[in-house]
C-alpha cells in the first residue's frame, strides 16, 4: 500500500487531460504550472547592522531534493525562516508557487498552504503514542484549509477515516516506526524521535518539506537510514535540506547549494562546489 | 455506530465493575434504607444516604477539576465558586418554595423581611420557576467561566498565575456574597427550604430520590468526561498540557479547547452544588471559601489526575477521612489536609489509582518492539510508564 506522489498530485494544478493555462486558481493551493515551487530574489536580512543574508537569490524546482551547506553564520537558518514567515526581509521577494508571497503572509498561514519544517530539536508529543503524534498532525482528508480539521467539534466526535488511516500506515513503514506505534513517543531514541517528527510533517502532506539538520545526534546506523527516508521522498516531495553532516549531504546529494556570509557561494553537484576554490577556502578546505 | 463508541470508553471489565457500582449505589442502597426496619442489620441509615449524596456531588465536581487539570494541565483553584453558584441558583428556587410557611409569614424570604425589603430585587424575578432555576444553574457558571476563561486564556495566562486569579476571584465572590445588600442571605446564606418541586424535602422518599438523581447525574457525567477522554479531542487536550507550542505549529488553536474544558468543568461543578443544597439543605458564601477550592484539588490529586475514575475516588476516600477526622481529632484535620498536598505529590505522584494500577497490572507491559533490537541508541524503556499506559 502506498501514497506515491502526494504532492505533486495535490498541489499541482495542470495535469495531462488541463491546460496549463487558463486553470482556476485555488486560494489554497500553490501553483506551481509555470515554474519552481520556491523562488527567493534578491533577498537581504540585516540584524542591527549585520546582514545574515545578503541579496540572497535562490530557486527550487517541484520533486526536487536540494541540499543546503554553509559554515555557521552563513544564514541557512535566517533562510528558512524567511521562508516560513517568521523573520522579515528588509528586501527583496520570496515566492511560494507563483501566488504565495512569503513576505506579506503570517506564519500559520504559510504552514496551511503546506511548507513544512522541522527544526533542529524534535518536539513531539511524549504522552502519546507515534500513532497519535501522527493522528494529531494529520491535515484535513478533504484537502481544505487544515485548521478545519483542527475543529473544536470535529474532534469531539472524529474517527480516522480509511485513507487517513492509510496515510499514517504508510507514513509509519516510511520513517520505519511501524510495529513501534503504539509506544509512547518519549520512550522514542533522540533518532526515532527525529523521525516521528520528520512523519509529523509529511502527515501534514506538505508540497514543500524544510528539514534543518535532520542528522544532528545521530547514530550512524540511524543517519544511513534517514538518508534513504529522504531518498524516498524525492520525487514526490519538494525537499531542502540544511545539514552541517558532510558524509550524510554526500549521501542524498543531488543539487548543492553552499552559502556563505548571507548569500549563494557555488550552486551544481556536490563534486563541482567540492571542487571550487572559493568553497574550499571558506569552508570544506578548513 | 454509537453503541461501538459507546463500547469503546471502557474495557468490557471496566463496564461490568461500574454496572455493579450503579446497581449497589442506585437500586441496593435505596432499598435497603427504604424497605428495611431500622432493625434489620442490613438497614442503611439517612445519614448515610446523606453523606454518600453528599460525596456524589463532590465527586462530579472532582470529574470535572480532572478534566481541566489532570487532562488539560490547568489548575484552577476556583471551582468551589462554580459549585457555590450552581447551589445559590437551586437555593434561590428553594427559598421561594417556602412560601408564607416562613418564621415571618412572608410572601418574600425571611432574610429580606428581616432587612426590612419590600419587594424582590429584579434578579429574584422568575427564581418561583424550577426550570428557570435549573437553567440558571448552568448558565451562571457557564457563562462565568466562558467570559473569565476568554480573557485569562486569550491573554496566555497559564501555571500559577492562572491558579491564583482563580482562587483571587474565587474569594472576591466569598465577600461579595458575605455582604447582606447583595440580596444573597448574607453570611447566613439560604436555608430553612421545606419543599422540592412540592414534595417535602426532609421526606425519606423525597432524599432517596434527590440521591438516586445524584447518582444518575454522577454516572451520566462520568461517561461524558470519558467520552471526551477517549475523542481526539481528549488526546488534542493533553497535547495542550504536554506541548502547548508545539500543537500551535501544528494548526490548532490551543484557546478553544482550554475555553471548552473549562466552561464544561464549571458547569459540572454548578450542576453539582444545584444537587447538593437540597440535600444538605444549606447553602452560604462559606462554600467558596478559598480552602474550600483547593480541597477539591486535593481529592483529584490524592485519586490520580488524568484517570477521571481516580477524582471519584479521591473525592469519596478524603471526605471520607474528613468525616472521621473531624469527628475523632477535630483540631488536625486541616493539619492532615496540608500534610496530603506535600506527601501525595511525592510519594504518589499518580494518586491512589497508580497505586492500584501498579498492583494489579505487572504482566501488561509492553511487548519489546523490534526496532529496539537493531536500534542500540534506543534506551530501555521504563517499564513502569509502560505499564501505566496499558
Amino acid at each position: 500500500m502506498s501514497v506515491a506522489a502526494p504532492a505533486p498530485v495535490t498541489h499541482a494544478a495542470s495535469g495531462p487531460g488541463e491546460s496549463a493555462y487558463g486553470h482556476l486558481a485555488d486560494p489554497n493551493r500553490v501553483d506551481t504550472s509555470h515554474g519552481p515551487i520556491l523562488y527567493l530574489d534578491d533577498i537581504t536580512v540585516s540584524f542591527d547592522g549585520f546582514r545574515a543574508l545578503n541579496k540572497l537569490s535562490l530557486t527550487i524546482e517541484r520533486g526536487e531534493l536540494r541540499c543546503v551547506i554553509g559554515p555557521n553564520g552563513a544564514g541557512k537558518t535566517t533562510m528558512m525562516d524567511v521562508i516560513t514567515g517568521k523573520t522579515r526581509p528588509a528586501s527583496g521577494t520570496a515566492f511560494f508557487g507563483q501566488t504565495f508571497d512569503l513576505t506579506r503572509l503570517p506564519e500559520t498561514r504559510i504552514a496551511e498552504l503546506g511548507i513544512g519544517r522541522k527544526f533542529q530539536k524534535p518536539t513531539v508529543f511524549e504522552n502519546h503514542t507515534v500513532f497519535e503524534n501522527l493522528e494529531l498532525a494529520l491535515a484535513d482528508p478533504a484537502g481544505a484549509r487544515p485548521s478545519r480539521a483542527k475543529g473544536l467539534w470535529a474532534n469531539l466526535f472524529a474517527h480516522l477515516t480509511e485513507s487517513q488511516r492509510a496515510l499514517i500506515d504508510d507514513t509509519l513503514a516510511r520513517i520505519r516506526l511501524n510495529g513501534s506505534e503504539h509506544r509512547l513517543a518519549g520512550l522514542l531514541s533522540h533518532g526515532q524521535k527525529q523521525w516521528l517528527e520528520i512523519g509529523m510533517l509529511l502527515v501534514q502532506e506538505p508540497a514543500l518539506v524544510l528539514l534543518d539538520e535532520p542528522v544532528a545526534g545521530m547514530t550512524d546506523a540511524e543517519t544511513e537510514r534517514t538518508a534513504e527516508l529522504i531518498l524516498e521522498l524525492e520525487g514526490s516531495h519538494s525537499i531542502m535540506v540544511v545539514e552541517h553532516d558532510m558524509d550524510f549531504v554526500a549521501r542524498i546529494a543531488r543539487k548543492v547549494t553552499v552559502l556563505h556570509e548571507g548569500s549563494v557561494l557555488a550552486e551544481g553537484s556536490l563534486t563541482e562546489v567540492q571542487a571550487d576554490e572559493r568553497v574550499i577556502e571558506v569552508y570544506l578546505g578548513r | 455506530m454509537i453503541s461501538l463508541r459507546l463500547a469503546s470508553l471502557m474495557s468490557p471489565r471496566q463496564w461490568l465493575l461500574l454496572a455493579a457500582l450503579t446497581a449497589l449505589i442506585m437500586v441496593a442502597l435505596p432499598i435497603a434504607h427504604l424497605a428495611l426496619p431500622e432493625s434489620h442489620p442490613l438497614h442503611v441509615s439517612a445519614y448515610t444516604i446523606t453523606v454518600l449524596g453528599k460525596f456524589m456531588c463532590y465527586a462530579i465536581v472532582a470529574l470535572g477539576m480532572d478534566l481541566i487539570w489532570g487532562y488539560a494541565g490547568i489548575l484552577s483553584l476556583g471551582q468551589g465558586l462554580f459549585f457555590a453558584l450552581g447551589g445559590y441558583a437551586m437555593g434561590m428556587y428553594l427559598m421561594r418554595s417556602i412560601g408564607r410557611d416562613g418564621v415571618y409569614q412572608s410572601d418574600l424570604p425571611d432574610f429580606m423581611v428581616f432587612l426590612n425589603w419590600k419587594e424582590l430585587p429584579w434578579y429574584w424575578t422568575g427564581s418561583d420557576q424550577f426550570w428557570w432555576a435549573a437553567l440558571l444553574v448552568v448558565l451562571v457558571p457557564g457563562l462565568l467561566a466562558l467570559v473569565f476563561g476568554w480573557f485569562a486564556f486569550r491573554s496566555r495566562i497559564k501555571g500559577v498565575y492562572f491558579s491564583i486569579i482563580t482562587q483571587a476571584v474565587t474569594y472576591a465572590a466569598m465577600l461579595l456574597f458575605f455582604r447582606n445588600d447583595t440580596g444573597f442571605g448574607g453570611n447566613n446564606g439560604f436555608t430553612d427550604f421545606k419543599r422540592i418541586l412540592g414534595f417535602p424535602i426532609a421526606a425519606p422518599e423525597t432524599r432517596v430520590a434527590l440521591y438516586v438523581i445524584t447518582a444518575l447525574t454522577l454516572l451520566l457525567a462520568f461517561l461524558a468526561c470519558r467520552f471526551v477522554v477517549t475523542s481526539r479531542l481528549g488526546r488534542v487536550l493533553t497535547a495542550v498540557r504536554d506541548a502547548e507550542s508545539r500543537l500551535m505549529f501544528i494548526g490548532y488553536n490551543p484557546l478553544r479547547y482550554k475555553l471548552f474544558v473549562w466552561v464544561f468543568a464549571a458547569v459540572l461543578s454548578g450542576i453539582a452544588g444545584a444537587l447538593y443544597v437540597p440535600q444538605v439543605g444549606i447553602i452560604n458564601p462559606g462554600e467558596m471559601s478559598p480552602a474550600n477550592s483547593i480541597e477539591i484539588a486535593i481529592w483529584v490529586a490524592v485519586g490520580g489526575r488524568g484517570t477521571l475514575a481516580g477524582a471519584v475516588l479521591g473525592a469519596f476516600a478524603v471526605n471520607g477521612a474528613k468525616s472521621w477526622f473531624t469527628v475523632a481529632f477535630p483540631e488536625y484535620w486541616l493539619f492532615v489536609l496540608g500534610l496530603m498536598f506535600i506527601l501525595v505529590p511525592l510519594l504518589l505522584p499518580r494518586g491512589l489509582v497508580g497505586l492500584l494500577r501498579g498492583r494489579a497490572a505487572p504482566d501488561q507491559a509492553k511487548p519489546a518492539d523490534p526496532a529496539k533490537r537493531a536500534e542500540p541508541a534506543v534506551p530501555v524503556a521504563p517499564a513502569a510508564s509502560a505499564q501505566e499506559r496499558a
